[in-house]
């Protein structure tokens, strides 16, 4: 890749990278599900913590509220005001989740990438692919939410089955983003300041209030005009780069060894 | 002493080594707790920027929306439910406990694990004179410190919010500190056991997370369904969000046996976790 190379890579890095990601990516994504096999249960019981928020702040604050402003100014059930919300607020966390606390674990300690880079595996392959997986991990939540939303009859429009797709944007927006953040990380603790900007963007302040308290809007409950999104394929071709660049010093995996090499002695 | 002297392993075939300044034979439990405890301390010195902004953030955040923005509406719909409390006095020191506990849950999981698998950080402090329960012992003071500073921050920033209605919630500080320890225990007990982090998200989304939600945080727990009441009764953290409250709101003198139940469950938790813990990190370093 030498002639053009500054335009081609510039639209890759404009432009969804899927079309031009290698059809390896899919074994990445082959790993987690057959790991995934193994242990079901702890898939199945992602599905449970929005379900709970759900019952705890529809149901149990809900409660104590009674009705709130809806988008249009009538008086909407908190439960149904919060749900979707909570929808969007999950899918953002699930993908986050996935991306930087199994995405360090897999790079920092069990050298999972490490073992992905010997085989044909290029660095950009194991990005998207763990990417894919963090998203279909966040469609089958989403769609398991969208159910209990059914079943308890949370919604007024049969256009809430779109919130699915929605929810799959915001994941995606979120999974890159998070993913180049975790290249950055050091240790453990550096999960703080991961923490420190999500922290404003959970349940609290676009998602639990009516938007008369909200100073500025929370990505998780406009994904179409989140900023997020549009930075997220960006982030995938850094985290991914090329292996024919020269590695950027903090460009992981596959980067410099030397430097990693001297870090993890440093940690340990 | 333990069987582990002197065995090539533990000690290195040429005799006590490395004894300079990791702890003398001769140290005192104390001395030698002290420098396990030492080695978190240098640890969290080098990072403790973000995680302490986070704990002032979060306490700011949770209760800007929830207990000023969503506390607006529950106060406008009545409040009865909530005793004439406003919603900002009763979620505070509910949250304050509530929020120690996921602290000490997570500092519980995967830094004790990863101490005995990825960084083997337990294994290099046993080949050094430090016992198992040094090690043990000195990672809980650590615990403890570290959630003590979360909760006291997070006392703090309620004051200027005007969540605090007597000067007993200094002593919510500690009674969150011991809810945590409620939880850091007995799962640091179960993290030690532990080969890969698989496992943690169970506790978290069967354990932590509900409990978090639903032990009378953010409502209370009698407006959960009857069977679910008993549920909560049993479980640290409603007796840690209770306490705290009653020594926010300064209603403990009302109910004093309520509330030697309350410390009696908590300490209960606290001393069958710690006892876990020894068994554990015991069976791991020695086997």
């Amino acid at each position: 890749m030498s002639g053009g190379t500054s335009r081609a890579s510039l639209v890759t890095r404009i432009l969804p990278p899927v079309p031009f990601g290698s059809r390896r990516a899919i074994h990445p994504f082959e790993r987690s599900l057959y790991l995934y096999r193994r242990t079901w249960l702890v898939l199945a019981s992602g599905f449970f913590e929005p379900l709970f928020y759900l019952l705890a702040v529809g149901f149990g604050i809900g409660a104590l509220v009674g009705s709130v402003p809806g988008p249009n100014g009538e008086a909407v059930p908190y439960q149904l005001f919060v749900a979707p919300a909570l929808l969007a607020s999950s899918a953002m966390n699930g993908a986050i989740f996935e991306v930087t606390f199994n995405v360090y674990g897999k790079l920092r300690w069990e050298k999972v990438y490490d073992a992905m880079l010997a085989t044909p595996l290029g660095v950009g392959d194991i990005a998207l692919g763990e990417i894919a997986w963090a998203l279909f991990r966040g469609l089958l939540y989403a769609i398991g939410f969208v159910l209990v939303m059914l079943v308890l009859g949370l919604f007024r429009s049969p256009f809430f089955l779109l919130a699915i797709p929605a929810a799959m944007l915001i994941g995606f927006a979120f999974a890159a983003v998070g993913m180049a953040a975790t290249t950055f990380v050091r240790s453990w603790q550096d999960f703080d300041l991961i923490q420190l900007v999500i922290l404003p963007l959970v349940p609290l302040l676009g998602d639990v209030l009516p938007d008369q308290h909200v100073p500025a809007r929370a990505p998780g409950r406009h994904p179409a005009d989140a900023p997020v999104s549009r930075r997220g394929p960006h982030s995938v071709a850094r985290v991914g780069g090329d292996r024919t660049e020269p590695p950027g010093p903090r460009r992981v995996p596959g980067g410099d060894g030397r430097r990693r090499a001297v870090r993890r002695l440093a940690a340990t | 002493m333990t069987t582990a002297v002197g065995s090539p392993q533990t000690r290195g075939v040429d005799g006590p080594r490395g004894v300079g300044d990791l702890g003398r034979p001769g140290d005192s439990t104390l001395a030698r707790i002290g420098r396990a405890y030492e080695h978190q301390f240098l640890l969290y010195k080098r990072t403790w920027r973000g995680s302490l902004f986070n704990s002032f953030l979060s306490p700011v955040l949770f209760l800007l929306a929830m207990g000023v923005g969503l506390g607006s509406y529950v106060d406008k719909g009545g409040g009865g439910a909530l005793g004439g409390v406003p919603y900002l006095a009763f979620l505070a020191p509910g949250l304050l406990a509530a929020t120690v506990m996921q602290t000490a849950a997570f500092e519980a999981t995967f830094p004790i694990m990863a101490g005995f698998v990825w960084i083997k950080r337990y294994h290099a402090m046993h080949a050094t004179p430090l016992e198992p329960r040094d090690i043990a012992l000195g990672q809980l003071a650590w615990t403890a410190t570290r959630i003590t500073l979360v909760g006291a921050i997070f006392a703090l920033v309620m004051v200027p919010f005007g969540a605090v209605h007597s000067p007993l919630v200094i002593l919510a500080i500690p009674a969150a500190t011991l809810t945590g320890l409620a939880f850091a225990t007995p799962i640091a007990a179960y993290a030690a056991t532990q080969n890969t982090m698989n496992r943690f998200n169970y506790i978290f989304r069967f354990g932590i997370t509900p409990l978090f939600l639903f032990s009378g945080t953010f409502f209370p727990v009698e407006q959960l369904p009857g069977f679910l009441q008993p549920i909560a009764w049993v479980t640290p953290l409603y007796h840690g969000v209770a306490l705290s409250r009653e020594l926010a709101l300064g209603t403990i003198g009302g109910e004093p046996l309520a509330a030697i139940v309350h410390l009696g469950v908590l300490l209960l938790f606290v001393v069958g976790g710690l006892v876990a813990c020894l068994v554990a990190f015991d069976r791991r370093l020695l086997k």
